[in-house]
């Protein structure tokens, strides 16, 4: 069926449409108005929520876009202003963000690198978001962390515990206010040592993805500088909902404690199937067999039910710690929603008032100036005590809470106990500690 | 007009048409109104619409013509990405070489998938390309993790080896892809009255390869090399006992549309330098086929459309809290505001699967050939001359 009329006029006019269309392009500019991407008008300023509503995490997604709501009604002067009037710094007053209103868009990451890009590129060209937030894995955190550096925006990093996040991925554009792997093995191992003895032998069920090794990786180093043996680590994969068959061998393999390097979900699952083949009650080398999971959640733990009875974990904060500005957010929550908020609930919250502090003290909207107003930046009373940004490599460092399962648990929301606040010294690092290694901060770029 | 008769050139116009355009026919509300909401002419959308439709397009050639309906498709997409974030981080930040190496890599992994899977047909070769696109997210996502980054992609760094260009740029920053010097990210914007046209560099580079990947297909399907592929699909054992071997054919085609695929899988690697492996999942592969199907298999402008459907859901009504839709029902009374709000919110925001859900079965149940044959019936409401002609042109046949 080919037809083809290469005529000497016809070649010549395609030429043309092609040409053109190949030459358009090169007319296209970007628009430099303000020296910096999304530059606000004077009346509202736009921030993007970029939580997971669907998939694994969407309980901790749909508990980050309560506190976020929160954060921007204290900021624009609603509610009973939470933290505000906790806060160190001084410079939020209720007016908003430099005299604008703070506005909101938000989007579904799924909890997937591309859908989480997707979502941030449109709240940045459509919407005009000056800021994003939120995440719920480490995967999507450093996507979107990335794009963000790319697309002159700043990112505060919701709940993303992967050591990666201020590690190897660490961009200029992007903060953490959460603990990370590091911190946690560098806070349960000396509880571990006090309770189980320092004679120990460790099996490991990890989840096989980023955050999986970087925790495990920092259980076992912090575990074994005190005298642990690691018998075993075993990889499971993300979307096993079954452990059976990963718990079985465990009790001949001679390990006396399980370490569950797994989240949401999977450690829901991971834990009940453990405590239903009576791990909990099984002797081992002549001791009590001990279960431990690295990173707890007030979720997770109502997931599992009654298994999480007497199980060590951390966490980056609790509801019930009695200090000022834990006290404030638990109540202004509580009021509005009716239940305790959750440790992601925290993070959110804090990040999102932390962004707004800096911008006001920088007095600029520019990424430049709000990444200059946050590195090395410290401050107190937003419940996790003195708290240092730390410049370089932009992690937060501050106490970390080692909790236990409680026994007898009085509600579904009172399901953990506080054993110890591990101070910020024990779990600082270097900044090129072995573990963070490989990445650069680059600098900060403020987009078009 | 190009080897294509009358009415095929007419429908590369109109393609050629729409995609130039779309910036304006995609922003059709003013910039601040109400109605801002659903407007979807911003780059990324603009983006996803063209390379989706690309992807939909290769797919369309195995599916609506050979009737070989794979699973798995999404793992050549995958694999045409992480071929073009290593070019970024090897060779350069020009996009040509990557979307080109992108589609070599997809092929010749289709090649070999295909090679294996077309040993049989119908629901056997479904599941074995969906056992293959599995394998290969599930190597992506863990084992193979120093190739492809994991769970958290492979993305450029400061660091990469890039052996022609800067690594990093004069501000120290990770440098962006481009074309010859113009980064596809950037735009040029045009203020008029109160509407915001956004022309974007990467959305046009995306859209010349769709004109270019249509007009291919408008070929194949007119060739007689198209021919054979619908004999294959209407009946294969009459062509094997006529004496006619149909692997190679279905072979090609397979390898051709691993190829779109491909080209769409750097394209969005070149537009957003980040390749993940979720791209890879059996969902994402899924997506195609709901494409296809929504828009109409077997038509030359069904898969198009299909794709820009899926992703406007996608991006669009996913978009809508239930903020936005309080505001919208403000006018009505505070109790019927929240049932009516209460209803509605299930369908829309997270709830957007749900409505695609059942358009889709509505599309399956009453329009076989999908919008494409939607549009035919609106046209032949309208003139009943047109629509017979309509029905004996092969261009717009539904599928079987």
């Amino acid at each position: 069926m080919s037809n083809s009329n290469f005529s000497r006029r016809g070649v010549l006019k395609t030429g043309m449409v092609a040409s053109a269309g190949l030459a358009l392009p090169t007319y296209l500019r970007a628009d430099a108005h303000s020296g910096f991407t999304n530059a606000p008008g004077d009346s509202e300023v736009i921030l993007g929520f970029n939580v997971p509503q669907t998939g694994p995490y969407a309980d901790e997604g749909a508990d980050e876009l309560r506190a976020y709501e929160l954060a921007v009604e204290h900021l624009n002067g609603g509610g009973d202003g939470g933290m505000l009037s906790t806060f160190s710094s001084k410079a939020l007053d209720g007016t908003g963000i430099l005299g604008r209103e703070v506005k909101y868009v938000t989007g579904d990451t799924q909890t997937k690198s591309d859908a989480a890009r997707a979502s941030a590129r449109s709240m940045i060209e459509k919407d005009g978001a000056i800021m994003i937030t939120g995440g719920s894995s480490s995967g999507v955190a450093v996507a979107v962390q990335a794009l963000c550096q790319e697309a002159g925006i700043i990112f505060m990093a919701g709940l993303t515990h992967s050591n990666d996040t201020t590690g190897k991925d660490k961009r200029a554009n992007g903060f953490r206010h959460f603990f990370n792997s590091y911190m946690s093995g560098a806070a349960l191992a000396p509880v571990l040592a006090a309770n189980y003895g320092t004679d120990r032998k460790a099996y490991h069920l990890t989840a096989d993805y980023n955050w999986g090794y970087t925790t495990e990786e920092a259980v076992r180093s912090s575990t074994e500088a005190l005298g642990w043996e690691t018998v075993n680590a075993v990889k499971t994969p993300l979307t096993q909902t079954d452990f059976s068959s990963y718990i079985a061998p465990v009790l001949n393999s001679g390990a006396d404690v399980l370490v569950l390097n797994h989240y949401g979900g999977n450690m829901v699952n991971s834990l009940t199937n453990a405590v239903q083949f009576g791990l909990r009650e099984a002797q081992a080398n002549g001791k009590n067999f001990e279960i431990v999971v690295p990173l707890y959640s007030r979720l997770m733990a109502r997931g599992a039910g009654e298994s999480v009875a007497g199980i060590f974990g951390s966490t980056n904060w609790h509801w019930s710690l009695q200090d000022a500005g834990s006290q404030a957010f638990t109540r202004s929550f509580g009021t509005k929603y009716g239940f305790p908020p959750s440790q992601a609930a925290h993070t959110c919250y804090v990040q999102t008032l932390l962004y707004a502090d800096a911008v006001t003290r920088a007095g600029s909207f520019n990424p430049c100036a709000v990444v200059e107003a946050l590195e090395d930046f410290e401050f107190d009373g937003l419940g996790n005590g003195p708290t240092l940004y730390r410049g370089a490599d932009h992690q937060c460092f501050k106490d970390v809470l080692v909790v236990r399962g409680k026994e007898n648990p009085e509600n579904e929301f009172d399901l953990l106990e506080i054993v110890e606040v591990t101070p910020v010294e024990q779990v600082t690092y270097d900044p090129d500690h072995p573990q963070f290694q490989g990445g650069a901060l680059g600098t900060c770029n403020p987009g078009a | 007009m190009l080897g294509l008769e009358k009415k095929d050139f007419r429908l590369l116009l109109i393609v050629i048409g729409l995609t130039l355009f779309a910036p304006f026919l995609l922003n059709p509300f003013p910039e601040g109104s109400e109605l801002a909401q659903f407007n979807a002419g911003y780059p990324d959308l603009m983006q996803r619409f063209v390379i989706f439709g690309i992807f939909a397009i290769g797919f369309n050639i195995l599916f609506g013509l050979t009737g070989y309906l794979s699973f798995g498709h999404a793992a050549f997409l995958g694999v045409g990405s992480y071929a073009a974030v290593w070019m970024f981080k090897l060779l350069s930040m020009n996009v040509l070489p990557a979307i080109f190496l992108s589609v070599i890599i997809a092929g010749l992994f289709s090649l070999i998938i295909g090679y294996v899977s077309l040993r049989r047909s119908g629901i056997y070769f479904s599941i074995l390309t969906l056992a293959f696109a599995q394998m290969s997210f599930a190597l992506a996502y863990s084992v193979l993790t120093p190739i492809t980054g994991g769970e958290t992609g492979l993305q450029l760094a400061l660091s990469d080896p890039r052996i022609f260009g800067e690594a990093q740029t004069a501000t120290g920053n990770i440098p962006v892809p481009a074309l010859f010097g113009l980064e596809m990210r950037s735009s040029l914007e045009w203020d008029v009255g109160g509407w915001l046209f956004t022309f974007n560099a990467g959305y046009y580079l995306a859209a010349f390869f769709m004109i270019v990947a249509f007009y291919l297909a408008i070929r194949i399907f007119r060739s007689p090399f198209g021919m054979m592929l619908r004999a294959i699909k209407s009946n294969q054992t009459r062509m094997a006992y006529t004496g006619l071997n149909a692997r190679p054919y279905t072979l090609a085609a397979f390898v051709i549309s691993g190829m779109y695929a491909g080209l769409a899988g750097g394209l969005m690697a070149s537009m957003d330098p980040l390749a993940g492996a979720e791209r890879m999942q059996w969902t994402a592969s899924g997506e195609v086929v709901l494409m296809t199907i929504l828009g109409g298999a077997g038509t030359l402008i069904g898969p198009v459309l299909g794709a820009g459907m899926i992703k406007y859901f996608e991006n669009i009504f996913s978009k809508i809290n239930s903020t936005i839709l309080h505001d919208w029902f403000a006018f009505l009374p505070d109790g019927l505001e929240d049932i009516v709000v209460a209803m509605i919110y299930p369908f829309i925001g997270k709830g957007w699967h749900l409505t695609l859900g059942i358009m889709f079965m509505l599309v399956v149940i009453f329009l076989p050939g999908g919008l494409v044959q939607g549009g035919q019936k609106l046209a032949g409401l309208f003139s009943r001359k047109k629509a017979e002609d309509n029905t004996k042109s092969s261009a717009t046949e539904p599928a079987e």
